[in-house]
């Protein structure tokens, strides 16, 4: 398995490889930091790690690198096993967090370096890192050196280094996180269209879960060294299938209600459908703020007006209800209601998740 | 392929000049710089002046001509000065020579300790920096019975004093060094080259040494300079150095100790010059990187020159050699 990856690196490779962690397990001196990951990666699929800090997300991108062994388990790209190859034989690229670009080389020299490695000829060399460079929008910034460029100029061409050789695997480590917002929204759809036109089997660590959600075809949420749920951006933001998803993606309210034939009782509400099929009895259920609103019904749940935020095309309130719960509401800002206003408040999902007490 | 309509890609600005430079502020800030470099320079000038009016004085005393200078280059004092140029050459051998040792033992292993220990990191330092708390005369107590054993083996020539210069250069040569390593993320870059599909033989020629550029340098010149001011270690092992051929010559021409003095300090000053020089100035050196550049050389600077000013004229030269 390995020997195939010794073979000369093709260049001229388009599209993505299959990935596979399965059971990969790393421990650093006492520590477990990945605990039985086992994650699959389609070909040309993008897929976000997110999760804390500490979870392990960064470990499982850099042991698909070669940067950390694991402990035991298998890592195949394109069912190779790669665990044991050194990472100049893996063919991935990457983007790391902090800046990485070669100050001693031109831009054009940073994305040329993967081709001098793989002994492409100078002209091939230089038409594919001038077409790389385009492609991220710095084509007349060739000759500059890395500290005449900004932050996300910066990260821009270390995408374009990490593409020039068209790797089985694009890995990037929070390329995003040391820029600003502005920059780093803009670059992020920048890095979704780039990993669709090339069709790259992308892995994307991040902690930043609106980033994750926005970009990734689907995202694994881990937490303490496993993977604690993978689905698209919309399974798990509407069907989180534990507390910590539920609360680590997007915001929720937690509120006590209880599980009837499949349907969920809750206060001050009419019945709501339940995701999946839980069993009869208490359980949490996880309502997105934009899924709770002020109403006039009687029955609703009274409460005061705790804070208001002012976030552009929403305002985000919460309320402080009679039972001692703060529930969170976003809702238009026309609709508002001032600080220390009495208010009913009721839910209105069509359908609700729920966990287990 | 489409390009990228970016929001961030216009370039900084790249002045780094403080916007106060110019007000009340500034003035005063500059003012009281110029003075306070006045007052350094003076320090620096005044003895090198007398150095250099000593050196020019006629042998009656009652003037001044280059007589002393076009001396040294006369070819019917070439047995005069023979020792002396033998102490020069054995120097810049040394200096090499010990430059060579630093570079090839030093440099490896703090990049191996900064890349794949970093645990050891604090002993190593300790231990490159305590030649500098041991005296020279201790150092060659120390040293004495072991370069019997490397006169047996290696010969006495000269060079073979690098292996103790090696030890003495070793606090100069790890902070310029270690400067550049701890302003640099070497662990990223040297990742992302292996990302790229580079080895470690090409990482260490393509990005560790020009990213080192500076430290390195800085610290191959450190060397050289530290080791053509040293005279104890020399003297004590009975070796001919620059440093011994002053004080020797001196005995009997005080004129020519002062102006080979004069001549090292002017090659030591030119070493410091090219050290802030190619620091600054390599390509990719950032504004604000060359406005930190000096650590490395500002680390030795007190070391190089004073290895040369010491023989300060027009007091007897055997006594101002530099141990």
């Amino acid at each position: 398995m390995t020997a195939t990856l010794t073979a000369p690196i093709d260049v001229d490779r388009r599209g993505g490889a299959a990935v596979e962690f399965r059971s990969v397990v790393k421990d650093f001196s006492g520590h477990r930091a990945l605990d039985g990951v086992s994650l699959s990666l389609r070909p040309g699929e993008l897929v976000a790690v997110l999760g804390p800090s500490g979870c392990g997300k960064t470990t499982a991108l850099r042991g698909l690198a070669g940067l950390e062994s694991v402990t035991s388990g298998s890592i195949t790209i394109d069912g190779d096993d790669v665990v044991g190859v050194p990472t100049h034989r893996r063919d991935v690229g990457m983007v790391f967090q902090a800046y990485s670009l070669f100050t001693h080389l031109t831009v054009l020299q940073n994305v040329e370096f993967g081709l001098r490695m793989r002994r492409v000829g100078r002209t091939e060399r230089t038409s594919r890192a001038r077409s790389m460079l385009e492609l991220v929008g710095l084509g007349d910034l060739g000759e500059r050196y890395a500290h005449q460029l900004s932050g996300g100029q910066q990260q821009r061409v270390a995408l374009a280094r990490a593409l020039v050789t068209r790797p089985r695997v694009l890995l990037l480590d929070e390329p995003l996180s040391a820029l600003d917002a502005k920059v780093r929204v803009h670059l992020r759809d920048e890095i979704r269209r780039i990993q669709r036109e090339l069709a790259i089997t992308t892995m994307f660590v991040t902690h930043d879960q609106e980033e994750a959600l926005a970009v990734a075809d689907r995202v694994a949420v881990m937490k303490a060294g496993s993977i604690e749920q993978i689905g698209t951006p919309e399974e798990l933001y509407r069907e989180p299938s534990s507390a910590f998803v539920a609360e680590f993606v997007g915001t929720s309210n937690r509120v006590r209600a209880e599980v009837v034939d499949g349907r969920v009782r809750l206060p001050g509400c009419r019945e709501i459908e339940a995701v999946g099929s839980p069993a009869d009895g208490a359980v949490w259920a996880w309502v997105r703020p934009e899924d709770v609103v002020f109403t006039d019904d009687p029955h609703a749940i009274a409460g005061i007006v705790e804070t208001v935020s002012f976030r552009g095309a929403v305002s985000r309130t919460t309320v402080r209800t009679d039972p001692g719960t703060v529930l969170t509401l976003d809702h238009r800002p026309e609709v508002g209601r001032p600080i220390g206003a009495e208010v009913l408040v009721s839910f209105v999902p069509a359908a609700v998740a729920v966990t287990p007490v | 392929m489409a390009a990228v309509t970016g929001v961030d890609v216009a370039t900084r600005a790249s002045s780094g000049r403080a916007p106060s430079a110019g007000g009340p502020a500034g003035r005063a800030s500059t003012t009281a710089r110029r003075v306070a470099l006045g007052v350094v320079g003076l320090v620096f000038a005044v003895p090198i002046a007398a150095m250099v009016a000593f050196s020019l004085r006629s042998a009656d005393g009652s003037g001044h001509d280059l007589n002393h200078w076009l001396a040294i280059v006369d070819p019917e004092n070439e047995r005069a000065y023979r020792n002396l140029v033998e102490g020069v050459t054995n120097s810049l051998v040394l200096a090499v020579v010990a430059a060579l040792l630093v570079l090839a033992l030093l440099v490896p292993a703090m990049v191996l300790v900064h890349l794949r220990y970093p645990r050891l990191a604090r002993p190593l330092e300790l231990v490159c920096l305590v030649p500098i708390t041991v005296p020279a005369i201790v150092l060659v107590v120390g040293l004495a019975p072991v370069y019997s054993v490397v006169t047996r083996i290696a010969g006495s020539g000269a060079w073979t004093l690098a292996l103790a210069y090696g030890i003495t250069v070793l606090p100069y040569a790890y902070r310029a060094v270690q400067s550049d390593l701890a302003g640099t993320d070497l662990r990223t870059l040297t990742e992302a080259a292996r990302t790229l599909g580079a080895g470690w033989a090409h990482i260490a020629v393509s990005v560790v040494v020009p990213t080192l550029r500076r430290g390195l340098l800085a610290a191959a010149f450190i060397t050289v300079a530290v080791v053509l001011g040293e005279f104890t270690i020399a003297s004590l092992l009975n070796r001919v150095t620059l440093q011994t051929a002053l004080v020797q010559v001196s005995r009997s021409d005080p004129y020519a100790a002062v102006i080979f003095a004069l001549l090292a300090l002017g090659f030591a000053f030119v070493l410091l010059v090219v050290i802030g020089r190619v620091g600054t100035r390599g390509p990719g050196s950032s504004p604000a990187v060359s406005a930190g550049a000096p650590p490395p050389a500002g680390a030795a600077a007190p070391a190089a020159p004073a290895a040369f000013a010491a023989p300060a004229p027009p007091a007897p030269p055997a006594r101002k050699a530099r141990s």
